[in-house]
């Protein structure tokens, strides 16, 4: 069979800011922090933007993809949120309550908190609230539909520049009993 | 390239280039007959299709507002979404799979064959499977549908033959590669199937049957025929008499135009069309067109569908191939030992990971959603196609409470599931899962229907006037030069996918109307 390859590479800057490599750099490159994003967000201060970058990962965890794709969606919701008096706030006020809720339930601010587990908690008791709901519908798209991420899932995207899959593994299957 | 004037009240009108507007235009224009086609999408060219679920979305789907009401699990994951279908020139044609399945003859007479099933509305059409025989035929040769004709079945897929492996594992004898208006060979100047995988998107071979390039064009080559795209219809006119004298609709600037006509045909589709005659209510007709009898848009049906989808694990790459590469029919029979009357048709189907996200469990969030994504590229997936109950109060009415930008009520489209339509899910479940249980299968996941593909019924075609809107020919009960030619006509459902069945009424339907035009009739 054709198979995919969803490794992912690590780039460079990733590699740093994910490992022990970020510390060394870190003294010369003091803006590099864990879920910071390239880009500020339009409706949200600077350590809100990394809490909502982990709310967003914590909702649709996929282990193998790197933070720049959770950073992306988020900033796509941003933007989507900017466009209305309606919802132009609803982010940061997002972010404030769901900060609220992590302190009430476990005592401190969400990013703090190191389990997944206790962290997803937190997102239950704030499930029925508007702010919970636009990021979880708003990440469907904002996270799948970024064109890079898909061959991760080995999804290939794409095929009528490449003539189909017609002579590319359509029926290639080779374990059947 | 024919154009006619606005009063030239001898054209036919046809509202809607799908799978019926389009195909009855065609036919028309054959037969020498003037037609002006309005059309309130857009035209493209399969150069134009694009090879990205949400991106093909935006371009192609009809995204008007809708509401929803009812039980049914499609008002709560997809409130504003009842249906997914086309707003372009050659309507949903650009997006359907290309099944191409012939009704049962049983599936004609439903109420004859189910009995009186409480809370179902069941009627018999008032045509069989004896007359729609040759109108089929002909259906089948104009599409190029691989399995008849001596047209050759296209090759399966790797999802394909997953199915295949687990139903015949169970038993299952009716296992194929599908009847589908996919060519498996060039033909009728359309190219061969190159397994894009991209069927829902508009096919970009042009391998796959559409009103868009392959009826659209014949007709505008006689000279007869007048595609009008972003010709939005608002309005049915008539005179004092109750005779349908032309339409209003919106042109691309906003303006509205009033084209006259000797005869109306409607193909906007199972929501479009009742809600356009409900629209044109005046008068004359305070409920509506055609509604003497209090049953447009009722009876709406949108068969019973679902998705079972299977991890493997090895890799499957379902995506790779045409997206419905093949089907089991067993079920398809009316055996009500089973629980249910009617029957249904497994049919694989693929998504991509964008449209997965979406639609595998809406509203899940989470690790086992994701770990369950994880493992996309060893998914198969198969969905169900199945009977169900016509209900009175299953149907698209006006929601007065919101205006489209033409200032037209937007269309509600309620559904509840009739306990036959639950009884048949659950079953189709079961089989679904057990097929892919059999070859090795380490997870099965049961998903809901999506926004509605198959739109059918709230026109329906009845012996009687109290019964339904339209007689045998599509006409309408009430307005004699006013015709339906979408699958809004349906009496019942049937386990199949629909075009193949609106194309045959579509041709059949011009025959008669030239027929009665030639004699004056009308």
């Amino acid at each position: 069979m054709r198979v995919v390859d969803k490794t992912t590479r690590v780039g460079r800057r990733e590699f740093l800011r994910t490992t022990a490599g970020a510390a060394a750099v870190a003294a010369v490159a003091p803006t590099v922090s864990g879920q910071a994003l390239a880009e500020p967000l339009k409706t949200v201060t600077s350590p809100a933007a990394a809490t909502l970058v982990q709310m967003a990962r914590d909702l649709y965890p996929h282990d193998a993809l790197p933070t720049k794709f959770y950073q992306s969606a988020v900033s796509i919701i941003d933007t989507e949120v900017s466009g209305s008096a309606d919802t132009i706030n609803l982010l940061a006020d997002g972010a404030v309550e769901l900060d609220a809720a992590a302190k009430k339930l476990k005592g401190m601010p969400y990013a703090a908190i190191a389990d997944e587990v206790e962290r997803v908690a937190v997102l239950k008791s704030i499930e029925s609230t508007p702010f919970f709901a636009r990021m979880r519908s708003g990440m469907v798209t904002a996270l799948y539909n970024q064109h890079d991420l898909w061959i991760k899932f080995g999804y290939e995207g794409p095929s009528f520049e490449k003539g189909g899959y017609l002579h590319r593994g359509f029926d290639d299957i080779d374990w059947l009993p | 390239m024919a154009k006619f004037d606005l009063n030239d009240d001898s054209v036919v009108v046809v509202i809607g280039s799908g799978a019926g507007g389009g195909t009855l235009s065609n036919e028309l224009a054959q037969k020498g007959i003037k037609v002006v086609c309005l059309e309130a999408g857009g035209r493209f060219d399969t150069s134009d299709f694009i090879n990205d679920e949400w991106a093909s979305y935006a371009h192609l789907a009809w995204t008007d507002k809708r509401t929803t009401s009812g039980s049914w699990r499609v008002a709560q994951d997809f409130p504003e979404l009842p249906a997914w279908i086309v707003k372009a020139v050659g309507g949903t044609t650009t997006h359907w799979a290309g099944a191409s399945l012939r009704f049962q003859d049983h599936e004609w007479k439903a109420r004859s064959t189910y009995g009186d099933i409480k809370g179902a509305a069941l009627l018999d059409w008032p045509i069989d499977g004896a007359e729609m025989a040759p109108w089929y035929a002909k259906a089948e040769s104009k599409m190029g549908t691989t399995g008849t004709n001596d047209i050759p079945r296209l090759p399966g897929n790797n999802n394909y033959k997953i199915l295949h492996a687990g139903a015949t594992k169970l038993g299952y004898k009716k296992v194929h590669t599908g009847n589908m208006s996919i060519n498996s060979q060039p033909r009728d100047d359309r190219a061969s199937c190159q397994q894009l995988g991209f069927c829902f998107q508009g096919c970009k071979m042009g391998a796959k049957w559409s009103t868009l390039y392959s009826e659209i064009p014949k007709g505008e080559a006689t000279g007869n025929l007048e595609v009008r795209a972003h010709a939005y219809v608002v309005q049915i006119e008539h005179d004092a008499g109750g005779k349908v004298t032309g339409v209003v609709y919106a042109d691309g600037d906003g303006k509205m135009q009033r084209q006259k006509a000797r005869l109306v045909a409607l193909a906007g589709n199972s929501i479009e069309s009742p809600r356009l005659l409900l629209n044109s209510h005046s008068a004359l007709f305070p409920h509506g067109l055609a509604n003497g009898a209090g049953q447009v848009g009722r009876h709406y049906m949108r068969h019973t569908t679902g998705s079972v989808y299977a991890v493997f694990d090895k890799p499957v790459h379902m995506y790779r191939g045409t997206t419905m590469a093949g089907i089991v029919q067993d079920e398809a029979r009316n055996d009500p030992s089973r629980g249910y009357v009617g029957g249904y048709e497994l049919e694989t189907i693929s998504l991509g990971i964008p449209f997965m996200a979406a639609f595998l469990e809406p509203g899940s969030w989470g690790r086992d959603f994701t770990a369950t994504l994880d493992a996309y590229d060893n998914m198969a997936g198969l969905w169900i196609v199945g009977e169900d109950m016509p209900q009175a109060s299953n149907r698209v009415s006006l929601n007065t409470d919101f205006k489209d930008k033409h200032g037209m009520s937007i269309a509600n489209v309620h559904y509840d599931d009739h306990a036959n339509d639950e009884a048949m899910r659950s079953h189709a479940f079961k089989q679904g899962a057990a097929i892919y249980e059999a070859v090795g299968a380490s997870k099965v996941l049961l998903t809901p229907p999506y926004p509605s593909t198959h739109n059918l019924g709230t026109n329906r075609m009845s012996e009687k006037p109290e019964d339904g809107v339209v007689n045998r020919w599509g006409q309408t009960h009430e307005v004699k030069n006013l015709f339906i030619s979408d699958g809004s006509v349906f009496t019942t459902g049937g386990a199949e996918n629909p075009t193949l069945t609106i194309v045959a009424l579509a041709i059949r339907q011009a025959d008669h109307l030239a027929g009665l035009m030639s004699r004056n009739e009308i």
